[in-house]
């Protein structure tokens, strides 16, 4: 097996164990998130659902730095994300001049931010799409054909996840699924920043602080994100070891 | 904001036509049974142990009693959905209530409604009620009437969220006329400013909005200015300070 096999494979049985184990699905999104990009060779990848309200919203990226998020909502007016969803189906082009004449001010950020191409990938419930996969790469052009099959196999796994939790057997249950994930989201952000606020450390490594947290204590992010909001959980025992405390206005 | 056209929609017919303002909610369940097709709307306030026995607004009678059974009994799709974060749509409870919530399944039965479809009115960690939509026959929702009681529930969450902080705030106009916006910033601001003021959640989320109204800007740039240290909120006079960008 090559190196890539290896990764795929050990990819899917992290997965697979996420599934079996207390389930977490924000956490499980972010898990998919970091390995997309790691096996598509991608610089960020994420995750978006639809809020079924019309609009997209990021649940997991490889990376929570703001200026990635950014360019995620910026595509609730146009880039791929918007057109797979609507479509339902891979959405990509040939080069940057063709991304460009397609979705200007998406395609003038993404540059900005050093990305040279960015592909969609449908996260498809039967006839339906609920979200998309979404990558960026600083390599031009489409994606290679066994790419994009593997990128579909993790967008179809990004959906067993979201329908995990319970099964889904009508619309109206994937409606319900969908609101709580965009809850969990939420109170993640929230509790981001509570962190920040306390300890002076940027979104980023205020979400991997509490990660970290809930890994070697095998809890559940949402959970370690709503004790830290309702105080029983000290934020300063996130911390590996206490540091220096980072000076205001440093930052962003 | 482009997010929820339909949410601004809902806000801005019910702050307009000015009135007096304690008829907000009322307005809002009668506009929402109206939109969506239902017999009756009520709108609820639930504490994090289940309802709190405070009715908002009900549009009617049996409306009125299917709070008030979940509030005695409490149990019911409305406790289920403010505590799980999730709707709870229950087309058909003859078929379905009854098994799922023994005391209050027979209890709505016997007012007449025949389907519920509740939704909490939750901000991530900040729960504030439910919105409870009822028909006196069975039969589910639409997905376009699904998608417009989503837009009503985000509308009384708004609603819901100034009502309730309308003391905290010297009894200051209830700002209906932002809509709701769910950018990640916005959430990560409010952490900030819980903290920083060591209010609640939603209060921080309250004095976030009242900041971009006051100074006509809209919330998403406040909250960037927070999130990214430029801005901070305080209990001084003014309320906040700018930060050197040092």
């Amino acid at each position: 097996m090559s190196s890539r096999e290896q990764l795929l494979a050990r990819t899917f049985v992290e997965l697979a164990d996420t599934l079996v184990a207390d389930f977490d699905l924000i956490d499980f999104l972010h898990l998919l998130a970091r390995r997309s990009a790691e096996l598509l060779d991608a610089s960020a990848a994420g995750i978006m659902l639809s809020d079924q309200r019309g609009g997209l919203t990021v649940m997991a990226s490889s990376t929570e730095e703001a200026r990635l998020l950014e360019l995620f909502e910026l595509q609730n007016d146009e880039g791929p994300c918007l057109d797979c969803f609507r479509v339902g189906a891979p959405v990509e082009r040939e080069d940057p001049q063709a991304m460009r004449s397609t979705w200007p001010v998406f395609t003038e950020r993404m540059e900005e931010l050093g990305f040279t191409s960015a592909q969609a990938i449908p996260l498809r419930l039967r006839a339906d799409s609920i979200g998309a996969l979404n990558i960026f790469r600083t390599g031009q052009g489409p994606m290679a054909a066994d790419d994009l099959q593997i990128a579909q196999a993790l967008a179809d796994v990004a959906t067993i996840g979201l329908l995990q939790e319970r099964a889904v057997t009508a619309e109206d249950h994937l409606a319900e699924q969908l609101q709580a994930a965009m809850n969990s989201r939420i109170l993640l952000e929230q509790a981001k920043g509570v962190v920040a606020e306390r300890t002076g450390l940027q979104m980023d490594d205020a979400f991997q602080a509490m990660r970290e947290y809930a890994r070697v204590r095998e809890l559940r992010l949402a959970h370690v994100a709503q004790r830290l909001i309702d105080g029983s959980v000290d934020v300063p025992l996130l911390l590996p070891r206490p540091g220096p405390p980072a000076e205001p206005g440093t930052q962003g | 904001m482009a997010r929820s056209p339909r949410v601004s929609e809902i806000l801005a017919s019910l702050s307009g036509g000015g009135g007096d303002r304690a008829v907000q909610p009322d307005r809002l369940c009668q506009e929402c049974a109206a939109a969506v097709a239902v017999s009756g709307v009520a709108l609820a306030l639930m504490t994090a142990d289940g309802p709190s026995g405070g009715i908002v607004a009900a549009t009617d009678g049996a409306a009125k009693q299917m709070e008030e059974l979940q509030f005695a009994l409490g149990e019911g799709p409305c406790v289920d959905a403010s505590r799980s974060g999730r709707p709870v749509l229950q087309p058909d409870i003859l078929a379905t209530a009854v098994g799922r919530w023994p005391a209050f399944g027979p209890g709505v039965l016997a007012a007449g409604i025949r389907a519920i479809f509740a939704f909490p009115l939750r901000v991530g960690a900040i729960r504030l009620g439910v919105l409870d939509l009822y028909r006196d026959t069975p039969g589910g929702l639409s997905a376009e009437e699904l998608l417009d009681a989503l837009a009503f529930a985000d509308a009384a969450t708004v609603v819901l969220l100034h009502l309730q902080h309308q003391a905290d705030a010297g009894g200051a106009q209830p700002m209906l006329a932002g809509a709701f916006d769910d950018r990640a910033e916005v959430h990560q601001a409010t952490g900030m400013i819980t903290i920083q003021l060591n209010v609640s959640l939603a209060n921080a989320l309250v004095r976030l909005r009242a900041h971009a109204y006051a100074t006509e800007r809209p919330i998403g740039e406040i909250a960037a200015d927070v999130v990214n240290r430029r801005l901070r909120f305080d209990h001084s006079d003014a309320g906040s300070s700018r930060q050197d960008p040092g």
